[in-house]
């Protein structure tokens, strides 16, 4: 664990940052802002703030984000902010388009048609929509969310849509994938299957490149480990120090091995509660179940949260905790299995569908956990990378022992395309290097 | 590996037979295809050793290389490759029917349908392999921007007339085995590994010897002994029993058969080229003849077994009745065929090295929404898929228990009827989320409203219940019925339409240049060796 130099002010480091980001946005003369954003560095913060100077400039401007969870989050985020600015939101025709939390908004026009947005000062939507916009004036500017999880070809079919961009993402989460092979065009600059940012630097590799340096969600306990094992050439700190945050329960442990990880978990941000080495199908019913007993204890013992945020202990809810799995199968199982237990309001999901979420505490059910094997698909960085770093307070990892074991048994076999830009770490070293750290904060499975 | 097929495995596993994965053929299997099994040259990529190719298994065409190394050689295997394969390719061109497809119009920039010809059938080939594939795409490629003398009397060393165009379509055939459900090239162990599961490795299903002894075992010999024969069983002299499917040969065959054969071969010429008299020379001719007959005999050897096995497995494709929507996928195979057909005769450049932004981005897209239909069309065509992707929670079974009539809230109410129904799948359904069933081969949607007490599902209808308040007769389903609902969509919806090539966006290097015009294949030191 490292304690931040005296001299680190996170506050004025990421506001140097910001400060960049919007000089060169604003008044830069390239087409193109690219930054890279650690797990929870305020990225969507920077998005909204980018936005109202935008607007404010008079510079007619296009969101694009990638889900409509995400297009309406920074809807309701831009009208909290700034109530009096006129915001478009393009949807698609199906019914439940959109939040209807945005129907109570008195400033933010909705519509299927782009045509009935023209005018606006800001109008928002998915990358899916704005590709089938045609046939219209283009925007003087746009902010490309999640930028890094955006494919290619997607950015493909908007980008006549505007003049200049600013792209914000995580490069360290999930990169998008195609259901088909595409591994004819690996190598290509514009390879579609890669992800958008990735193609824009091959052919615009001028354009200036900022980061985030401060993540303000990790604990102190975990961004070194996240930093390191994730983005080993573009390190981050937390914003918060060691003492800063606090997890505490008001019932005792019963010496079970739930009740001692979540204490160890509590006391240093990680626990790892190891079953015994089995090989299982992948909704393995020990582990599943181990995970709602977790979580189970984590609620029936009144865990309670101090924070930057709050002096006073504020008590951890269902809707604060949330469970990661690889597969949609295993986090159906896990939702049964808290069922079962009567867990309600408990956030259970991939890594895929937990991009970009925060919560107190997490329980993660370890990719790897009762495989016979390593696939690429188990061992990819930003699978793993989302995993580990959507807590605030503490991450308790559940699996089966033999992890190292399996690696070494598996080392990465991925074919080299030419010139194909190689991802750093590899999953590999990642996966290795992120359980060298949680074993330290083993517990072995006791009922 | 999903649930089922790893149940298939295990029980392929436990009786020794492969175990089937369908019950139906998911594959256009054509009533006269054409095989190719093609064999290469050791340590020298994209020099043909020899081939089977030919519509009837009874009568392969047997085209041999008998010294790889010689370019000339080469070129001539090329030629009568060319002369199999296009007679073959010409004799699905000329076969038409009307159909119609909508086009932009250049003045009103408005869609209009136009008529245009659309093949009756289309050619198709079947090799024995993945590798196989691959290779008719090397072939593709390394033959189609060969110049002819006719094309270019300056060209150093001219191609034989037809290879080029050879070339371009066994690119465009290598192209669209990239898309799924396609049929246009197969290989037949992807054919026989859709179909059927073996007890053996995914790796290990790709030899299509040992692949056939799990499915269509000899006398009293079990899937495991048999793959196990075909897979390293060794004759008295060190040669194995089931030649590999290609094309790339088994190195024992190549150091102790071939190389010898092929070297004989060349002392042979040598000989001949340095006769002195005529009784010389006939003799350097017999030796010749008699060294050239001894190396198509070895690469025969090596091919005829493969060759029987794809017609064996193409016999077992065809006792599976055809599933109702491989026709549809096939008539999406003519039209990539006939647009093909087209671009020759338009005299279009052959296709380049590599796709530019657009085409690669459409050609992504479109192997996207076919690998989502080839999903749905597979489990709707199929009740053993159905039962892999009800296992998976992907789609339930489930009878209706009970309809209760309701209407949308509006002036003119339109019929919402909610059914409960039961089923003993567990489908993974979030709240709202869509599922869809067959009405009259097209998909009708209702939405998951809740669960009841006793854990039957309420559902509420969506859609195709025609204008009026009642429900069009038919359209609702009544009690008892027993209904196949899925959670993925039966339809791709179309994509985005993206730019024109010279519309490219900044993001993506702009328009591609004018200036850079692709010249053939340069001549390297390695092509006259």
């Amino acid at each position: 664990m490292t304690i931040p130099e005296p001299r680190f002010d996170p506050s004025a480091e990421a506001g140097r940052a910001t400060d960049g980001i919007l000089a060169d946005t604003l008044h830069g003369t390239s087409r193109g802002v690219v930054v890279d954003s650690p797990p929870g560095a305020g990225k969507s913060t920077l998005v909204v703030r980018a936005a109202l100077e935008l607007a404010a400039a008079g510079r007619p401007l296009m969101v694009v984000a990638q889900t409509n969870a995400q297009v309406d989050d920074l809807v309701l985020r831009l009208a909290e902010k700034e109530p009096g600015l006129e915001v478009g939101r393009l949807h698609s025709s199906d019914s439940d388009a959109y939040d209807k939390a945005l129907d109570d908004l008195a400033n933010v026009r909705k519509s299927a048609k782009p045509g009935e947005l023209t005018g606006l000062p800001v109008v928002l939507s998915t990358s899916a929509k704005w590709a089938h916009v045609k046939n219209v004036e283009p925007w003087a500017h746009a902010i490309v969310d999640e930028a890094y999880q955006m494919r290619s070809d997607a950015l493909l079919a908007v980008a006549g849509l505007f003049e200049r961009a600013l792209f914000v993402g995580d490069p360290g989460q999930l990169d998008p994938f195609s259901v088909v092979g595409a591994e004819q065009w690996a190598g290509l600059s514009y390879d579609p299957s890669a992800s958008a940012v990735s193609t824009l630097l091959a052919h615009n590799p001028e354009l200036p490149q900022h980061r985030l340096p401060v993540s303000w969600r990790l604990p102190a306990s975990a961004a070194p480990l996240v930093s390191d094992a994730f983005y080993p050439y573009t390190p981050f700190r937390s914003g918060t120090g060691p003492g800063d945050r606090k997890l505490s329960f008001t019932v005792a442990s019963d010496g079970s091995g739930p009740d001692r990880v979540l204490d160890e978990a509590a006391e240093s941000g990680w626990g790892l509660l190891e079953l015994p080495a089995r090989t299982t199908p992948r909704t393995d019913p020990e582990a599943v179940g181990a995970v709602a007993l977790v979580v189970r204890r984590l609620l029936d013992r009144g865990g309670a949260a101090v924070s930057e945020r709050s002096e006073t202990p504020v008590p951890l809810t269902p809707d604060r905790i949330a469970v990661g799995t690889a597969h949609r199968d295993q986090a159906a199982a896990v939702r049964a299995a808290l069922a079962g237990l009567g867990v309600t309001g408990v956030t259970v999901d991939t890594a895929n569908r937990l991009q970009g979420r925060e919560y107190d505490v997490t329980v993660v059910l370890h990719p790897l956990s009762g495989r016979p094997d390593a696939t690429a698909f188990h061992l990819e960085t930003g699978r793993l990378c989302v995993l580990a770093s959507r807590h605030r307070h503490a991450c308790v990892v559940v699996c089966r022992a033999g992890v190292t074991e399996l690696l070494d048994e598996h080392p990465s076999t991925e074919p080299v395309q030419l010139g194909a830009a190689v991802s750093f770490p590899d999953g590999w070293e990642a996966m290795m290097s992120t359980w060298d750290t949680w074993s330290q904060h083993r517990v072995p499975w006791s009922p | 590996m999903s649930l089922i097929s790893a149940l298939a495995r295990m029980e392929a596993v436990e009786s020794g037979r492969a175990q089937p994965l369908a019950t139906v053929r998911h594959r256009h299997v054509s009533a006269r295809p054409l095989v190719l099994v093609p064999l290469t040259t050791a340590g020298e990529a994209g020099a043909p050793l020899g081939a089977l190719v030919g519509t009837d298994a009874d009568e392969p065409r047997l085209l041999v290389v008998t010294q790889p190394r010689d370019r000339d050689l080469r070129f001539s295997f090329l030629a009568d490759l060319a002369e199999e394969v296009l007679p073959y390719v010409d004799s699905f061109t000329d076969v038409v029917e009307a159909a119609e497809r909508s086009e932009v119009d250049p003045e009103t920039g408005k869609k209009v349908k136009v008529e245009v010809e659309l093949c009756a059938d289309a050619p198709q080939l079947i090799v024995p392999s993945r590798a196989g594939i691959e290779y008719v795409r090397l072939l593709g490629r390394s033959t189609r921007f060969r110049r002819t003398a006719e094309q270019d009397p300056e060209t150093p060393f001219p191609a034989p007339p037809r290879v080029p165009l050879l070339g371009r379509w066994l690119t465009h055939y290598g192209d669209r085995a990239r898309v799924p459900g396609s049929s246009l090239l197969l290989a037949a162990t992807d054919l026989l590994n859709r179909h059927w599961a073996t007890g053996q490795s995914s790796l290990e299903d790709q030899h299509l010897g040992a692949l056939l002894a799990w499915l269509d075992p000899r006398d009293g010999e079990s899937g495991p002994e048999g793959a196990l024969r075909a897979e390293v069983g060794r004759d008295e002299r060190g040669q194995l029993l089931c030649p590999p499917a290609g094309p790339a040969t088994d190195p024992a065959f190549d150091n102790r058969l071939l190389a010898p054969a092929i070297e004989r071969y060349d002392r042979a010429r040598l000989a001949l080229g340095a006769a002195e008299d005529g009784e010389a020379a006939d003799a350097g001719l017999g030796e010749l003849h008699r060294a050239e007959r001894e190396v198509r005999r070895l690469v025969a050897s090596q091919l005829k077994p493969t060759w029987d096995a794809v017609w064996r497995a193409l016999g077992l494709l065809r006792e599976l009745p055809e599933g109702a929507r491989v026709e549809d996928r096939w008539t999406r195979d003519r039209w990539s065929f006939t647009g093909h057909r087209d671009r020759v005769v338009a005299g279009e450049p052959p296709q380049p090295r590599q796709d530019d932004v657009i085409a690669a981005a459409s050609k992504l897209a479109n192997r996207e929404r076919a690998q989502g239909q080839l999903e749905a069309q597979e489990a709707l065509d199929d009740p053993l898929v159905l039962a892999g992707r009800r296992l998976a929670g992907e789609a339930f079974a489930a009878e209706v228990a009970e309809v209760t009539m309701a209407w949308t809230e509006s002036k003119r109410p339109a019929p919402r009827p909610l059914l409960t129904v039961r089923t003993e799948d567990r489908p993974h359904l979030a709240e709202k989320a869509k599922v869809f069933r067959s009405l009259d081969g097209k998909p009708q949607a209702a939405e998951f409203v809740r669960y009841e007490e006793d854990g039957s599902l309420v559902l509420r209808l969506l859609d195709r219940m025609g204008r009026s308040k009642e429900p069009a007769a038919g359209s609702v389903p009544e009690k008892g019925e027993r209904i196949a609902w899925t959670l993925f969509e039966h339809e791709q919806r179309v994509g985005p339409k993206l730019p024109e090539p010279e519309e490219t966006p900044w993001t993506h290097g702009g328009p591609p240049r004018t200036d850079a015009v692709e010249l053939p294949d340069a001549v390297t030191p390695e092509d006259v060796l």
